[in-house]
Formats: C-alpha cells, structure tokens, sequence
C-alpha cells in the first residue's frame, strides 16, 4: 500500500470512529439525563422559563431531529466559514455560540499542552535513556521511583504546591494568568501568545507569556514525563538486547552512537505513539492544570460550565475535545507511517 | 481411598508467595511495598473511629486554621475541624469508589473481551471500533461529562470512571484471546466437542488473568486520580462526609494566608493511595514481562 492509499484510508476510517464518539456524547449528555433544562434549574424553575430555554436551544423537538441538527451543525461548513467555529449550539447560561466561546479559549489550551508536552518528551526520554544504560543501578532506581511517584500525584496538587512555592512564598513567577494584566496581550493571529509577541516583534511580551507559561506547562510536563520515562526504560532496555546492538558493539562502534543511533532510534517509535496517546491525557491534565492556575482555556470554561449546570456548553466542549484528539491521532498515525514503512503493509 | 492431604492455611501461603516476590529483584520489592502500603491506608481508614482524637465532622474543635501542633499534629481547618482526624476517616469515599469501579470494569470489560474476540468477525469488528473510540477519547472528559449527568454519589462516580476503563480491560483481553485461541490446545478442547463457553471459562481465561490483574492495579490508581480530578472539579460525591479530595479542593481557597497544612497532607494521602497501586502494577508488569527476562 502506498503512503498516498494508506492517508486516504486513515481518513475514511476516521469517520466512523468520529460519528460514533458524536453519537455516544449526545446519548450521555442528551438523552442520559432526560431533561437538560430541568437538571439545569435543578427542579425549582417556574415552568414558563423552562420552556422558553428549551424553546431556544432547540430541546422541545423530538429527539431524533435533536440529533440530526447536532450532527448537521458541527459538518455544516457554511455556518463555519461564516463565524469562524463549527455550530455546537447554544450556552444555556448566556445564549451565546458554545463554538465562539471554545474556540477563542481554545488558544490557551493549546498553547499549554504543547509546552507541556514538549517538557515531558525532553524530560522522559532523557531519564528513560539514563536509567537504561544503568540498568539495576542507583540511578536506575531513582529514575523509576520519579516515574512511578510522578504517576501518582494528582496534577492539580503538584499545581497547588508549586504555586504556594513559586509564587506565594518566594513570589518568583505570576500564577492566575496568561500574561501580566499591566500587559496589553499581543494582536490575535494564532491565539498563542509566545507566537504572536513574537511575531510581534515585542519581546517583553514574549518575556511576560514565558513567565506566565512556566509554573502551569511545568507541573502538567512533570506529571506526563513519567509516562515517558517508564516507556523509554521499557523499550530501550528490550531493545538493546537484540542481536544487531550486539553487532553493533562488537564492530567496535562507540556507546554514544550505539545508545543513540542504534538503540534509541529503535525505541522511539513507540515513544512517538504514545506521544499521540498521550495527547488525550495531556488534554485531561489541562482541564485540571488550567483550573488550578486559572489559566482562560477549554478547561476552565468546562469548570466553569459545570459549576453553572450549563450542559449545552458542556457537550460542545466535549464535542471539541473529541474532533481534537481525533486530527491529533490522524496526524500521529501518518507520521507514523511516514517514518515506519511496515505499517503500510 | 483417597488420601486427604492438608491445605496449606491463607497466612502460609500468602507469607511463601511474598517470598517468591522478594526473589525476583526490585520489581518484586516494588509490590510487597505497594502491598503494604495500600493494606496500611485500607486499615487505617477502617479502625478510623477507633484512632481518631475527635470527630473529623465536628467544627470548633480546636481554633481555626491552627497550624501543626502537639493538641492538632496536622493543624485545624477553616471550620475548626481538627486535620489528623479528617486524614483518618477521608480515604472511605476514594477506596469505595475506585474499588467499585474496578470491580465494574472487571464484570463488563472481561466477559465482552472475552466473548467477541472469541466470536470475531463482523461483530468483533463493530464493537471494537466503538471501544477504540471511547479508548482514544479523554478519559477525564468523559468521566466528567458521564459524572455531570448521573450527579453525585458513590456509585455515580464509581459508573462514570469505569466507562473510562473498560475499553482497558476490553483491550488486553481481546489481545489475548485472539493469540491463545489459536493454540493446539484450544483446538483439542473444541474438536473434542466442548462448547464455546466452556472454552472460554476453562481454557481461555486462566491465561488472561494475570495481564488482567496488571490492567486492574493500574485502573486502581488511575481511579483515584480520577476520583480526586472529579472532586476537584467540583463534582464530590459529598461534603458532608471526610475527603481528602474535598478537603485538597476546599483547601485551595486559604493557600494565599499560607495554611500549607489544610492541602498538603489531604494531598500527601491521595499520592500514597495511588503509588501503592502503581507500585503493585508496574512491579507485577515488569515481572511478567517475557521480553525482559533473559
């Protein structure tokens, strides 16, 4: 199979899983409860309000068009093009476009989880390679129990810690923002703030973001890492056992180069897997992170949303989140069969 | 007649397979720790009413937000209410959940893996590609879409966390099965006539459990983690009763007037809970794992 045939079955294959996730998110948000608008006043509404919110958002329509205009708004391209977001109905708070109001706190979310993300593979895959290469060893041990303890510990306390360290004792970087309120933040263009300052050409802004990026993308990278280090160890330790490492080493090669060249490039493609996985996770993870540093992203809102029993809002965002994690894996799995040929087959 | 032969007693052969642990290296250590740990945390809350100093519910026992002291070892809380206690009882709700949720796992997420792989073709299939959907999904998005509907409560909580994990247990099952019931085995059983559900509980089975128990000790964890994530998003099971979730998530609100105390031992709690169910499963893992023995 070409890589050309394997892309477009990728893509065609994306679509049940995606239909399905749909069906199963309106099914738990929508028919599951019963009555959204009742559970949203929690039974003490005079019935005119009720009605006029089911009115609004649609709700009083037989279920089954309930689902077809679900699904109709979030393909309808047009609707798109228009606002700039797909159509994933009304907030039951504000009666404003859930899809306006993710999308302009998606920005946030994405900014974090990469950084988060780029801190964890740096962090995993180098102590995974050194607790390999020192096998049963002391550093091999304190290795593993950071990749076991960092499992362990709930995001939002290693959060709370660091920000009573950080930035409540030692008053060394902000928490509880994206960027210093005495900074007007940089002109929209990609919605990141590290990019746009940049592209800005302002580096004090750039300065600022960082600053505010580090404790958040810190704490969710440690927590992640440990996923990575165990999977690194793992996959290195069965990989330089094989025979062609040993051919390797007895053709005199250097260790560096066997460590590298042959044994973590032989291991890596299952850390490039589970870094698209993992995406779900790190998604997770910012739910809580942001909430903890109240940090404006998809997260918070879906904090925010529960607290207010807004379910519209709620599926949307879960909606989102699931249209994501799906181009995420999308991409992980072309990439992979980029790199990796045997996949095509 | 037969000869009667005495079974060896629980503590002999639950002190001889501890044994046999200790002898495979750090990776059987890791699960006599975890074992201990989790077995201390489990008694611990159960003889709570026994050990406690004073209700972990009554307000006013002490001052308010106190820190650490000889009267208060773990300081009080913003009611007044003393934190050693509060740390004594808190880890009821977390065990019920996460056990419950297990335990759901285990009787849908088996049987299904089981029972499709074994089958295959179409219906296989299908369902499979409805688990992988649910699999590649955020786990704690769902779980806080499933937990916001369903509303507070032991089991709601419980319900909401296993739907996450039971494409886990789906996963490692079918994996399994689709390798063994290709064996000779199997084959033997089913030419010799034996009927599919037989094959399934007596041949097939077996060899599942123990990737089985390594997926559970982990779901374990994970279900804490989850639990404590749910709470602290402001979907507790309840207030009313001591939580270190609760008390990790109300406590937030005092951090700024410096009450380390009020978060950190709630939090130190959770951490212990969910590394000793790690602890258990990488250990147990890393001991089956045939590509690291030499």
């Amino acid at each position: 199979m070409g890589l050309r045939t394997y892309i477009v079955t990728r893509i065609l294959l994306t679509i049940p899983t995606l239909l399905l996730l749909l069906s199963m998110v309106f099914l738990v948000m929508r028919v599951l409860p019963g009555d959204p608008v009742a559970l949203h006043f929690e039974k003490k509404a005079d019935p005119a309000a009720m009605e006029r919110m089911r009115q609004i958002l649609g709700l009083n329509k037989p279920l089954w068009i309930q689902y077809v205009d679900y699904l109709g708004g979030i393909v309808d391209i047009g609707y798109f093009l228009q606002h700039g977001y797909p159509n994933l109905g009304k907030s039951m708070q504000t009666f404003e476009d859930v899809g306006g109001q993710i999308f302009s706190a998606f920005p946030a979310t994405l900014e974090l989880a990469i950084y988060s993300m780029i801190i964890a593979c740096v962090l995993g895959v180098l102590l995974g390679v050194l607790a390999s290469k020192s096998y049963h060893s002391i550093a091999d041990h304190t290795v593993r129990i950071f990749g076991t303890v960092t499992y362990a510990i709930p995001v939002f306390f290693l959060g709370i810690v660091f920000q009573l360290i950080f930035s409540i004792y030692l008053r060394w970087l902000p928490s509880g923002q994206r960027i210093s309120p005495l900074v007007e933040p940089p002109a929209t263009i990609t919605g990141l703030y590290t990019i746009d300052s940049l592209l800005e050409g302002n580096l004090y802004k750039f300065a600022e973001s960082v600053k505010a990026l580090i404790l958040p993308s810190l704490t969710l990278g440690i927590i992640l890492s440990g996923m990575f280090v165990r999977l690194t160890r793992t996959n290195m330790l069965e990989t330089s056992r094989l025979d062609f490492v040993t051919a390797a080493r007895a053709r005199g090669l250097k260790e560096s180069t066997v460590t590298y060249g042959y044994v973590l490039r032989n291991a890596f493609l299952p850390v490039l897997t589970m870094m698209g996985l993992q995406f779900a996770l790190l998604l997770g993870g910012a739910i809580l992170t942001e909430t903890t540093f109240s940090w404006p992203g998809l997260g918070r809102y879906i904090f925010e949303r529960i607290s207010f029993r807004d379910y519209t809002a709620i599926q949307g965002a879960i909606v989102m989140f699931g249209l994501f994690v799906a181009l995420v894996s999308l991409i992980v799995d072309i990439l992979y069969a980029y790199f990796d040929p045997r996949i095509r087959l | 007649m037969n000869e009667v032969k005495a079974e060896p007693g629980v503590l002999t052969r639950l002190t001889s397979g501890l044994a046999s642990l200790t002898r495979k290296g750090s990776s059987g250590w890791m699960v006599i720790i975890g074992l201990v740990i989790v077995a201390a945390l489990v008694v611990m809350t159960a003889i709570a009413p026994l050990i406690a100093p004073y209700s972990p519910v009554k307000s006013m026992v002490g001052p308010i937000r106190s820190p650490p002291s000889t009267a208060y070892p773990m300081g009080t809380n913003q009611l007044g209410q003393d934190m050693l206690s509060r740390i004594f009882y808190g880890g009821s709700i977390m065990l019920q959940v996460s056990a419950l949720s297990v335990l759901v796992c285990f009787l849908v997420g088996v049987p299904l893996g089981l029972f499709f792989s074994y089958v295959g073709g179409y219906l296989d299939s299908t369902f499979s590609l409805i688990i992988d959907a649910v699999y590649a999904f955020p786990g704690l998005v769902i779980a806080i879409a499933i937990a916001a509907v369903l509303g507070p409560g032991v089991v709601n909580m419980a319900l909401s966390i296993a739907v996450v994990y039971i494409p886990s247990y789906y996963r490692i099952v079918r994996s399994q099965v689709l390798s063994i019931k290709e064996l000779t085995y199997v084959e033997a059983a089913r030419s010799a006539g034996a009927k599919w559900h037989t094959i399934l509980s007596r041949y097939v089975f077996p060899n599942v459990i123990p990737s089985i128990v390594v997926v559970a000790t982990i779901n374990f964890a994970d279900a804490v983690l989850t639990a404590a994530g749910l709470t602290f998003l402001g979907l507790s099971v309840s207030k009313a009763v001591p939580d270190w979730g609760w008390d990790l998530t109300d406590g937030r609100q005092f951090l700024s007037s410096g009450a380390w105390w009020i978060i950190t031992f709630p939090g130190l709690m959770i951490i212990l809970l969910a590394l000793g169910f790690t602890l258990i499963g990488e250990g147990l893992s890393e001991i089956l794992n045939p590509k690291l023995q030499r």
